[in-house]
């Protein structure tokens, strides 16, 4: 068997959920290829070489490829994909941008945010929100799959020394252009990799509140997130939104300050190892799924708890 | 411009799924189904488009078997002109779904295809992309702004860093997020004239679309249970518990 690994990078560097693909990908068990295509990527294809049991790095560079583009780089992937048995991607909003069109012109069916490997044609992932998991088996001659990152440990990001291989083919679609992007800037660590996250809802009332978490957040060096109807209120950006249709954390500890515990909120954060729940509402659902609740006025209790770390 | 609007028949996303008994898959009898709320969010947008003198008719399609027509005719109570059912099981494998997608789309010319971003039963979050693949045109995945500039799209999009803005030609593939819309309520005088819009079924044989399949569901199980935890008196009794028993604070 061998596997090819669609990497996720700004160029500069590896995002952290690469390392769980390789762990996913080392599971399932035979040779392992890393795919980075990007612009000026030398600095991410060098990282992607340093892992682990990597065998070897595939670094495609060109401005076709800076944005990761699902146009271009699916029509790359697909150009690479004979001899695989495997290709694997990210179930991160870049992943799920790109995997399927790979899928599709593969003419295979793809599998969604796998969540643990029974075999090597055999997976499971949830279904429903979470409600549900799975067990799904493919026949399909090449396996496409996105990796829930949260639920594969992180593979040694050193020690390895993967071949590099240039690939020079270049896809750029006609019909698609960059025009820009807002990313958010913060010196906190990301959402799905940090090991405690403190979210706000509905309950915070006002962007202006999430302050209180931001200084609970830097005291525990915890990522902030939030519930959609926070995002929706516009209290918060929406990278911030946890859940179902946002972001799949699972930190050793997540504070939800003014969550109600909605199905679509808890899929996103109920594998979380230690789960506190602070609402002033004692038959919140939240409280269903908290190792450990406090019935408080949030506005009381955030800022006792910041003094008393 | 024409614009095709994939819909799905889902679970009521209030609905708590529970498992079946015998594992093979989830319990749907008797369970209230909707159309999927992102797929809501698509017709919407269509319909807006419409409003807004861009688009000239606005078609909805669903593939399943002849209940997913509810949908269909609920996306019709809620402004589309004409529906098209494509009869087949339900919870179709995706790349099915998109070889039809295709096969009507390419029967309609379509200039726009809004789909959602995720049907919320089975979370595959795919489809979209699938079909803008096989059609080899560009995609906007989890929309969250559409703006129509002459023969293309400026579309800003969701993504995990933030936000991201491409431009697409048309015919292009759109596929929606939460804040895209807020979707209307269906009043009853267009829930009645809803029930007089064409509504036209097709099989994929007569479209000549070739199913794919490959995936087979081997048994369903449900979550693992969280220990019910317990409640704390105190701010200083909870830092207390996460020092000292938790051990997940320093
Ligand atoms: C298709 C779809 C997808 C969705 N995806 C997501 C998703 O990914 N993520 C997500 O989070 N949601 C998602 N939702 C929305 C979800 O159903 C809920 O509406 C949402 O999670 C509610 O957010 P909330 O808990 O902040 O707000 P609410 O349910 O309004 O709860 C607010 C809570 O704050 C408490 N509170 C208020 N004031 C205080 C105070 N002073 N002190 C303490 N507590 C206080 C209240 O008691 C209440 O429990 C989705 C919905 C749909 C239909
Ligand atoms: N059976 C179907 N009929 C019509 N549209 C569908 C069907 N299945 C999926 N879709 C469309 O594809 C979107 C994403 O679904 P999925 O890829 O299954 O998460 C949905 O929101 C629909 O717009």
């Amino acid at each position: 068997m061998s596997i090819l690994i669609i990497t996720e990078h700004d160029n500069q560097s590896l995002k952290p959920v690469t390392l769980s693909l390789v762990t996913a990908a080392q599971q399932i068990g035979g040779d392992i290829d890393l795919l980075v295509a990007g612009e000026n990527a030398q600095p991410a294809a060098e990282a992607a070489a340093s892992i682990a049991g990597v065998r070897k790095v595939i670094h495609a560079d060109n401005a076709a490829y800076a944005h990761q583009l699902a146009e271009n780089v699916s029509k790359l992937v697909v150009e690479l994909a004979e001899g695989y048995t495997h290709i694997l991607a990210p179930g991160t909003t870049t992943g799920k941008n790109l995997a399927p069109r790979v899928a599709a012109l593969l003419g295979v069916n793809q599998l969604s945010d796998i969540i643990a490997v029974e075999a090597a044609d055999t997976f499971k992932r949830p279904i429903y929100a979470g409600n549900a998991i799975a067990t799904v088996k493919s026949a399909d001659a090449v396996k496409v799959i996105t990796v829930r990152g949260t639920a594969f440990d992180a593979a040694e990001a050193s020690g390895g020394s993967a071949t590099v291989e240039a690939c020079d083919s270049v896809h750029q679609h006609a019909d698609v252009s960059f025009v820009g992007e807002e990313l958010a800037k913060s010196d906190r660590p990301e959402l799905t990799a940090a090991s405690v996250v403190i979210s706000g809802g509905r309950g915070m009332g006002n962007g202006e509140n999430f302050d209180m978490l931001n200084k609970v957040a830097d005291k525990l060096g915890a990522a902030v997130g939030a519930s959609r109807a926070a995002v929706d209120a516009g209290f918060v950006p929406n990278d911030m939104q946890v859940g179902q249709t946002g972001k799949m954390v699972a930190p050793e500890l997540y504070i939800a300050v003014g969550i109600s515990g909605a199905i679509q909120h808890l899929a996103g954060m109920k594998d979380s190892k230690i789960i506190v729940a602070i609402n002033k509402d004692e038959e919140a659902p939240i409280f269903q799924v908290a190792d450990y609740g406090l019935v408080a006025d949030l506005f009381e209790a955030v800022p006792e708890l910041e003094s008393r770390l | 411009m024409k614009v095709l609007v994939a819909v799905k028949r889902v679970i009521d996303y209030n609905v708590k799924v529970r498992v079946k008994s015998d594992r093979s898959d989830v319990d749907l009898a008797n369970v209230k189904m909707a159309l999927n709320p992102f797929c809501e969010i698509a017709v919407e947008e269509a319909v807006r488009l419409k409003e807004a003198g861009t688009a000239e008719e606005v078609v909805v399609v669903s593939i399943g078997s002849k209940s997913c027509q509810e949908q269909l005719r609920t996306a019709l109570a809620l402004g589309a002109d004409r529906a098209i059912q494509v009869d087949a099981q339900d919870q179709l494998d995706s790349l099915s779904v998109a070889r039809i997608l295709q096969k009507v789309a390419e029967e309609e010319s379509a200039d726009l295809i809004l789909l959602g971003k995720q049907a919320i039963d089975s979370d595959n979050n795919q489809t979209g992309q699938m079909l803008a693949a096989l059609m080899d045109r560009p995609q906007a995945t989890f929309a969250s702004e559409v703006v129509v500039e002459g023969d293309a799209l400026k579309v800003t999009r969701e993504i995990d860093g933030g936000l991201q803005t491409l431009s697409l030609k048309l015919p292009a593939i759109v596929t929606t997020d939460l804040r895209l819309n807020e979707p209307r309520y269906a009043s009853l005088p267009n829930i009645m004239k809803a029930k007089r819009k064409p509504l036209d079924v097709k099989t994929p044989d007569e479209l000549g679309a070739q199913l794919a399949g490959g995936v087979e569901l081997l048994s369903v199980e449900p979550p693992a249970e969280r220990q019910a935890g317990i409640k704390v008196g105190s701010v200083e009794e909870l830092v207390d518990k996460l020092r000292n028993e938790a051990k997940v604070v320093a």
